[in-house]
Parts: structure tokens; C-alpha cells; sequence
């Protein structure tokens, strides 16, 4: 049995790995200009981990098939170093590896978050709210109308709580429940919540950001090809939280300007 | 009665001049069985309850991934869980997501806290120690019936009108501190949720203070604290872990009821709006919600794995005929896990919103804690080699915790970088990545310490054949559950969802579906173990006391089951280590650590 277990072990360690050296189940493409260095850090953790497991198992399945068994006549050894060359070997080997992943993973993280904002990314703004996304876009005035959330009526639609009847800057605010972005252009994203705990995700994008009740957030990105991709809550929100998700459509200029016209003449 | 008085008396002065507790024999039933002071029932008690709980635990689960995998189905006989919930016996949304959260927070809490720590140590650590019982044994029976009222007041948010909390077992606010207002459940459902939870720390709170006096006052003479075996230190350094963490959930979870029903607003900020209400909260903070949640979360699931890691160490040393390669590397090694635990819970919190400089920060000491993580698995590697393993079920298992820590480990490379989670954050690679360290592993922890350890509790050996079928349709069923849980992750599918209706999470329903056959049959193997566990307690065949040729103090008790002062007349004098093996023993390979005899190599015989 002890034989049949190693090659077991060994078996579910191959079949495990096959998937992830095929790529069978993967990431989407990655249509960001930030995304490059996470996908590496991705990858060179995959190595070492698929390493350290693929060794590991095979360690195990390796000494339980040769060191099962009374085998009489043989006295029970230590293994050879004993536990210095063990505890050597984890600090070495784990700690330096480890550790670098993550002095490496630094700059992936700092590219999303300790790098402001171009002076002239252009500003969106998304709400979250139990259980759908909606947009805003400043207009022609290029400025956002003051948010009241004791004006907020889902059935007026007024998502945001504008006073568009008084406040100048909301009357031409853009509110929609897609998002549409010119390609190539970098995006400031900003976000709050309406009511509870969300996040927003998209994939392709390499973004993933919780939205705080209570806090104002940001995060910046830049697209890089045209298509439609879903943009899907990751924070347990309530009964809908599966069903709550938007559009983002990455288009040319050309086409996100005559979007926008539309989306104005909608108010 | 003379006989009484001088027990009493030589209990009081006590060869190693600490005060005994010292309780009589019951007689009453209820006072041997039900209201009990001894550590043995208590801790049968205890693992009573987690069997409970993990047969509901596990129905749940069934039921959610039948639910993932064929959405619309009727599920027969669901409306008499709720009508409300299962109209038509088909899941709504909530229904999901209220038993998705009374599933992890029934096995979190009621199986995996109780099953290693409490139950095992309660009936093994005084033994294994020398002791007659814990020191406080009032306050341990507390423990356990405070357990069980925390157990039931958790079960009864299945029956109240909205059902029980769909927040998830985590909690988070202001979802779970709104009240009805954020939805089903989120009323009564939480209010009951904290209680329960909050009652439960009470029950560790108690249970911490035994576990931790009794290893360091108890220890009958001759026992210093390097000859403790290695599941009495993982019984003490989780309960250290238990006294700090649980003393945070429980105000934690006190200030989520005030929330709800004293209106205050600890976790709720203003402008917060529901169904076009202003939601009459303000000042509030949602992060210090998680702060305090993980804070206590991350110690919690080493308090999960810690003892797991003691018994499998135990178990396999038995099983290897040697000792470990170095017993202070993996104490010292555990103990490192327990205090970088506390130093580690912010890479719950990376994309949450707080600082990102903070995701750094944490994300450095959860990269370190690999260091004494990857030094037991390699202890234990190590000290495979030259062993000379012997295969039943209980080192099947322990064996196989092996195979799983490591599965389950390596996937914590990716989770401790910040800029990775930004990809795998709340997707299923996460779910698959704590199953099997804490959820599987822990579970193979509980399989080998019952194998091992049930004839000495029952004076009965459990049988091999249908314990190794067990384990063969565990190991391999487990395994094919929770892999696949890795490759949906990388694929960015969400967890959380009751169902897949984004578009680019279609391709991977049959996955799903894979994964919901292999959950069910390997649900329907673990009625294997319950027959054995059942069969063996009346029919087994009768064990000697020591079946396994044991070195420790729990072999070396007078009777079996053990007497209720554990070691009769005389408390035992410990001579030796506690893993004297692969010596010239009068009784064979091995030394108990009450034998007077010298321990010699074969090569001085």
C-alpha cells in the first residue's frame, strides 16, 4: 500500500501541473499599460511555487515508497546534514526566494498605486450601489456636480443625487449605466459607494479596487485595446452581489466621442 | 474513606509542589456524562459536538454545490428548510449565500477550533502531561456548555423568519451592521451570528486558561517542558493564540450588536443610502470592521492547523519507529508561526481600501511566515527518510496532511504579494487555496488523531479495511474537489456568486459541475468513517493498552480507557524524551518516557 500511495501522490502532482503549464485556465489577455508587471510576477511565482510543489510531493512519495516497511535487519537513520541542513535549506531557499517576490512585486504594486494620476487623465466617475454600477462623466464643463445622497431616487433615476435644478455643474453631468472609455487614454477612475461594501473588477484590465463606504477612492489605468469587457463585483454585497455587473467598452476616440454625444442627448 | 483523605492530602503537597486539582469519581449520571468536571468527557463531549457539526457543515456544502452547478434545479425535500427560501424547492440568491455563511462559519468555528484543540487536547494534554485533570476543571466544563449554547444559538437563525445572516462568515460591514435594510437575514440573522460567536470566544476564553496553566503548572515530575510530546506543545501554543485572538472577535462582535439594536454606529459611516432612504447612521468606520475581524482571523487559522501539526507529528513519529529530526526546530517553528500570525493579517485587506503602503508592509511578514511554515514540512520530509514508516490509517492520514499543507501552501506564494492578489483577490483560487491548508489538512489532523488515539479513549480498535477505503476515496475525493478551485481562480471566476451569469464565467461551468460530482462522492465516503466510528465503539475489537508501541504518557495509563484520575494511585515519573524510539527497549524498539530503564542504541546492547 505504502508503494501505491507514493505513486499516487506522484500522480495527482503531475496531473495538478498540467493545467497550469498548459494554460488551460488562464488570465484574459491583458489589455493594460500596468498589467506587464504583474503577469511577470504571476509567472515567476508560478515557477517557484510549481517547483516547490512538484518537489515536495515528489520528495514525499519519493521516501514513503523507499522507507516503508519494517525492512529487519536495517536500523532507522537520520537523514544525511540532519536538521541544520533542513533549517539551512529553508531559510535559503525559501526565504531568499520568497523575499524576493516580493522586493520584485513592489514596483508591480507601485505602478497601480504610488504613481499619481497624468494631469490630464481623464475623470470617471462609478458608483456602487446594492446591486448595480452607474457611471458619471463631468461634460462640457469638465466638473463634477456635488453629490446629495438624500436626493438619491432610483425611481427619478437621479442614481447620484444631483440637484440639477440648482447646481450649474451638475446640469451637464453625463450619468450612465455602462462605461465607455477612449482607448489608449488614461483613465481616472473614481469611486464610492452608495451603500455597502463593493469592488470593482475587470479582468482584462488588471484592476481590481474595493469601493469603502465612507471613503472616496481612485485608481488610474489606460486601455490599450478596443472591445467590450465585464466589469463585475468581488465584494459581498447582498442577494444580487452575483448579478451585479456593468459594461466597459474600450473605444477609438472617434467612436467614445459620438458615444458620449448620445449618452448627453439621454439626460 | 481514609483512603480519600490521604489522596486528597498527598494531592495537595504533590511530589512537584504545585497544588492538584483533585475531584471524585462521580456517581450520577449526569454528573459522569452530561455535567461533567473530567478533561476525558469534556473532551468527548467536544468532539461530539464538532461530529455535529461538521455532518451539517457538510449537507451544506452539498447543497451549495448543487446549487453552483445546475442553478435552476429543485433540489427535493429544500422547502422544509425554508419555504421562503426554496420556494418550489428551487435556491433563491439568499437562500445561497445564507448557507454559504452558516457553512464556513459552522466549520471555522464548531469543527476546526473544536475538533483539534478542543477536543483532542482536553482529553490528551492533562494525560500527556502526568496531570490527574486540568487545573480548573469547573471552568472546563463552562467551557464546553458555553461552546454548546454559542452552537445552538448559531443554529437558531435558521429558524427565525428572515433565516440566518447571508454577510458571509466574515462579516463585513456596513453590509452585516445595517440591519434588515441591507437584506434577508441581516436582522436577526446577524444579531444571532455575533452572539454566537461572541459566546463561543467566551467558551475558548475558558478553555485557553486551562490548556495554558495546565502545560505550564501541571506537569507531573520528571516532565520539563522539552519532554512534552509535540502535540502537548501544539495544544499550548494554540491556546496562547486562542487567549490573545479570540479577546478581539468577542468586543468585536459585541459592537456589531450595538450597532444593531442600541444604535450606535462603530461600523457605519453617514450618507450611506438603501432602497432611497438615508440610513440613520454616522461616524462609523467599515474598515475597523476588518482590522478587528482579521486581527483575529489570521491568528484563528493557525489555531485551525497548529494542532493538526502536533497530532500528525505525534502520529507519524509513532509510525516512522524514530524521532524527528529536530524536536525544538518544529516547536520553535510552531511557535514562530503563532507569533507571526498576529503580524500577518492585513493580506486579508490589500485591495480593501486601507493604505497601500500598508498592503506592502503586511505583505513582507506573510512572505516571512513561509520560512517556519516550509521548515516543519521539511522537518517532516527529512525525518522520513530513514524511517521505517509503517502504513494504517491513522499515518495514511498524517501523511496525506503532508501532501495537502504543501498543496495548500504554495498557493499562499501568490496570495502574499499585493500585486498578484489584484488578480486572485476573492476568486476562487483563494477558496481553494484555505480548503486544503486549513480545511482538508485539518480535517486528515482530526482522521489520524481519531485512528490513533480511539483505542485508548474506547479501549477499542477501529477497523483498518474500512479505514483505509476512508482515507484511498478522502484523499484522492479532496484532491479533486479542491484543485480545480486554483485553475477557476486564475480564470478570474468570482467567489461568493450563487450562480455564473457573466459572460466570461460560461466557459467554466462544467468545471463546476466536476467539482460538485467529486464534493458528493466524497461526501458520501466520509459515511464510511462515521459507520467505522460507530461500529468500533461497541463491536471493535478490544485494544491493549498500548497497540501502537507508544513512548508517551497516555499509553502508559493504568487501564484503558484511562482510569478517572488517569494514572490510578500513583501520579507517573517521567525518565525519559517523550520520542524514545529506535532504541533497545525491553518491550522492543522503543523506551516509554515511564520506564525506568537506560535508553541504549542497538549498537551499545
Amino acid at each position: 500500500m505504502a508503494r501505491f500511495f507514493a505513486v499516487t501522490i506522484f500522480v495527482i502532482a503531475i496531473l495538478s501541473a498540467i493545467p497550469i503549464v498548459r494554460h488551460t485556465w488562464w488570465m484574459a489577455p491583458d489589455i493594460s499599460t500596468h498589467g506587464g508587471p504583474i503577469d511577470e510576477q504571476m509567472v515567476d511565482t508560478m515557477w517557484e511555487a510549481g517547483i516547490s510543489f512538484l518537489a515536495s510531493q515528489i520528495l514525499l512519495a519519493w521516501f514513503i515508497w523507499r522507507f516503508s516497511g519494517d525492512r529487519p535487519g536495517e536500523k532507522t537513520k537520520n537523514f544525511p546534514g540532519g536538521a541544520k541542513t533542513v533549517v539551512w535549506a529553508a531559510f535559503l531557499l525559501v526565504g531568499t526566494e520568497v523575499l524576493a517576490l516580493g522586493v520584485f512585486g513592489v514596483k508591480a504594486w507601485a505602478n497601480v498605486y504610488f504613481t499619481p494620476p497624468a494631469a490630464n487623465a481623464m475623470p470617471v466617475q462609478v458608483q456602487a450601489g446594492q446591486f448595480a454600477f452607474y457611471f458619471r462623466y463631468p461634460g462640457p464643463d469638465g466638473t463634477f456636480g456635488a453629490l446629495h445622497p438624500e436626493m438619491i431616487s432610483e425611481s427619478n433615476e437621479n442614481f447620484f443625487g444631483l440637484d440639477t435644478a440648482n447646481d450649474a455643474d451638475a446640469k451637464d453631468d453625463i450619468v450612465t449605466a455602462e462605461m465607455a472609455i477612449p482607448v489608449n487614454r488614461e483613465i481616472h477612475l473614481l469611486m464610492h459607494s452608495k451603500d455597502v461594501g463593493h469592488s470593482f473588477f475587470v479582468p482584462e484590465l488588471r484592476v481590481q479596487q474595493d469601493f469603502v463606504p465612507g471613503l472616496d477612492l481612485s485608481v488610474h489605468f489606460t486601455a490599450t485595446k478596443i472591445g467590450r469587457y465585464e466589469i463585475v463585483c468581488t465584494q459581498l454585497c447582498g442577494l444580487g452581489h452575483y448579478n451585479m455587473k456593468a459594461y466597459l467598452s474600450v473605444m477609438s476616440q472617434q467612436d467614445y466621442d459620438g458615444w458620449l454625444k448620445k449618452q448627453a442627448a439621454l439626460q | 474513606m481514609n483512603e480519600n483523605i490521604s489522596r486528597e492530602v498527598r494531592a495537595m503537597h504533590d511530589m512537584s509542589g504545585h497544588a492538584a486539582a483533585v475531584h471524585h469519581a462521580p456517581t450520577s449520571f449526569i454528573r459522569k456524562h452530561v455535567f461533567s468536571l473530567d478533561h476525558k468527557v469534556i473532551g468527548k463531549q467536544y468532539y461530539g459536538l464538532a461530529l455535529a457539526a461538521v455532518i451539517i457543515g457538510m449537507v451544506l456544502s452539498w447543497l451549495m454545490r448543487i446549487h453552483l452547478a445546475w442553478t435552476n434545479a429543485a433540489i427535493p425535500g429544500l422547502h422544509l428548510m425554508s419555504t421562503s427560501g426554496a420556494p418550489g424547492d428551487v435556491m433563491t440568491p439568499e437562500f445561497y449565500l445564507q448557507l454559504m455563511t452558516m457553512h464556513a462559519t459552522i466549520m471555522v468555528f464548531f469543527v476546526l477550533t473544536t475538533a483539534p484543540f478542543a477536543a483532542f487536547g482536553n482529553y490528551f494534554l492533562p494525560i500527556q502531561v502526568g496531570a490527574e485533570d486540568m487545573p480548573f476543571p469547573h471552568f472546563n466544563m463552562m467551557s464546553f456548555w458555553v461552546t454548546f449554547v454559542g452552537f445552538l444559538v448559531l443554529m437558531a437563525s435558521f429558524f427565525v423568519s428572515e433565516g440566518p445572516t447571508l454577510g458571509g462568515w466574515t462579516q463585513y460591514a456596513p453590509l452585516s451592521a445595517l440591519g434588515s435594510a441591507g437584506g434577508p437575514g441581516e436582522g436577526m440573522g446577524v444579531v444571532l451570528w455575533a452572539a454566537s460567536i461572541a459566546i463561543f470566544c467566551v467558551g475558548q476564553l475558558l478553555g485557553s486558561l486551562n490548556f495554558i496553566t495546565t502545560t505550564l503548572d501541571m506537569r507531573t515530575r520528571g516532565m520539563s517542558l522539552w519532554r512534552l510530546p509535540l502535540s502537548a506543545w501544539s495544544w499550548f501554543i494554540t491556546s496562547c493564540m486562542g487567549l490573545t485572538a479570540f479577546a478581539v472577535l468577542m468586543p468585536a462582535c459585541i459592537l456589531l450588536i450595538l450597532d444593531h439594536v442600541a444604535g450606535t454606529s462603530f461600523f457605519v459611516p453617514s450618507n450611506v443610502v438603501i432602497n432611497d432612504q438615508l440610513q440613520p447612521h454616522s461616524g462609523g468606520s467599515t474598515l475597523l470592521w476588518q482590522h478587528l475581524f482579521w486581527f483575529f482571523g489570521h491568528p484563528e487559522v493557525y489555531i485551525a492547523i497548529v494542532p493538526g501539526m502536533g497530532i500528525v507529528s505525534h502520529v507519524l513519529i509513532t509510525n516512522m519507529r524514530k524521532p524527528m529530526l529536530s524536536h525544538r526546530v518544529l516547536v520553535y517553528s510552531m511557535g514562530a508561526l503563532a507569533v507571526l500570525s498576529y503580524m500577518v493579517y492585513g493580506h486579508h485587506m490589500f485591495l480593501s481600501g486601507m493604505n497601500p503602503v500598508s498592503s506592502l508592509v503586511f505583505s513582507f511578514p506573510t512572505l516571512v511566515i513561509t520560512i517556519p511554515s516550509t521548515m516543519v514540512v521539511l522537518i517532516w520530509l527529512g525525518s522520513l527518510y530513514g524511517a521505517k514508516i509503517r502504513i494504517n490509517t491513522a499515518s495514511l492520514f498524517a501523511l496525506g496532511f503532508i501532501s495537502m499543507f504543501i498543496s495548500g501552501g504554495v498557493s499562499g506564494f501568490f496570495l502574499a504579494q499585493p500585486s498578484i492578489d489584484i488578480m486572485l483577490h476573492a476568486t476562487y483560487f483563494v477558496v481553494g487555496h484555505f480548503h486544503m491548508v486549513m480545511g482538508v489538512a485539518a480535517m486528515f489532523g482530526i482522521f489520524a488523531g481519531t485512528y490513533f488515539w480511539f483505542p485508548k479513549m474506547y479501549g477499542r480498535m477501529m477497523n483498518e479495511t474500512l479505514g483505509k477505503a476512508h482515507f484511498w476515496l478522502s484523499f484522492v475525493g479532496t484532491y479533486a474537489i479542491f484543485m480545480p478551485f486554483h485553475y477557476l481562480g486564475l480564470a478570474g471566476n468570482v467567489r461568493r456568486y450563487q450562480a455564473f451569469v457573466v459572460e466570461y464565467m460560461q466557459p467554466l461551468i462544467p468545471v463546476h459541475r466536476f467539482i460538485t460530482i467529486a464534493a458528493l462522492f466524497t461526501g458520501a465516503a466520509q459515511l464510511i468513517f462515521l459507520y467505522n466510528l460507530i461500529y468500533s465503539r461497541f463491536k471493535g475489537e478490544p485494544a491493549k493498552d498500548n497497540p501502537w508501541q507508544a513512548t508517551s504518557l497516555e499509553w502508559s495509563t493504568p487501564t484503558t480507557p484511562p482510569p478517572h484520575n488517569n494514572f490510578g494511585d500513583k501520579l507517573p515519573v517521567v525518565y525519559h524524551d517523550p520520542y524514545q524510539y529506535g532504541v533497545q527497549g525491553s518491550a522492543g524498539d522503543y523506551i516509554m518516557q515511564t520506564s525506568p530503564e537506560k535508553v541504549t542504541t542497538p549498537d551499545e546492547a
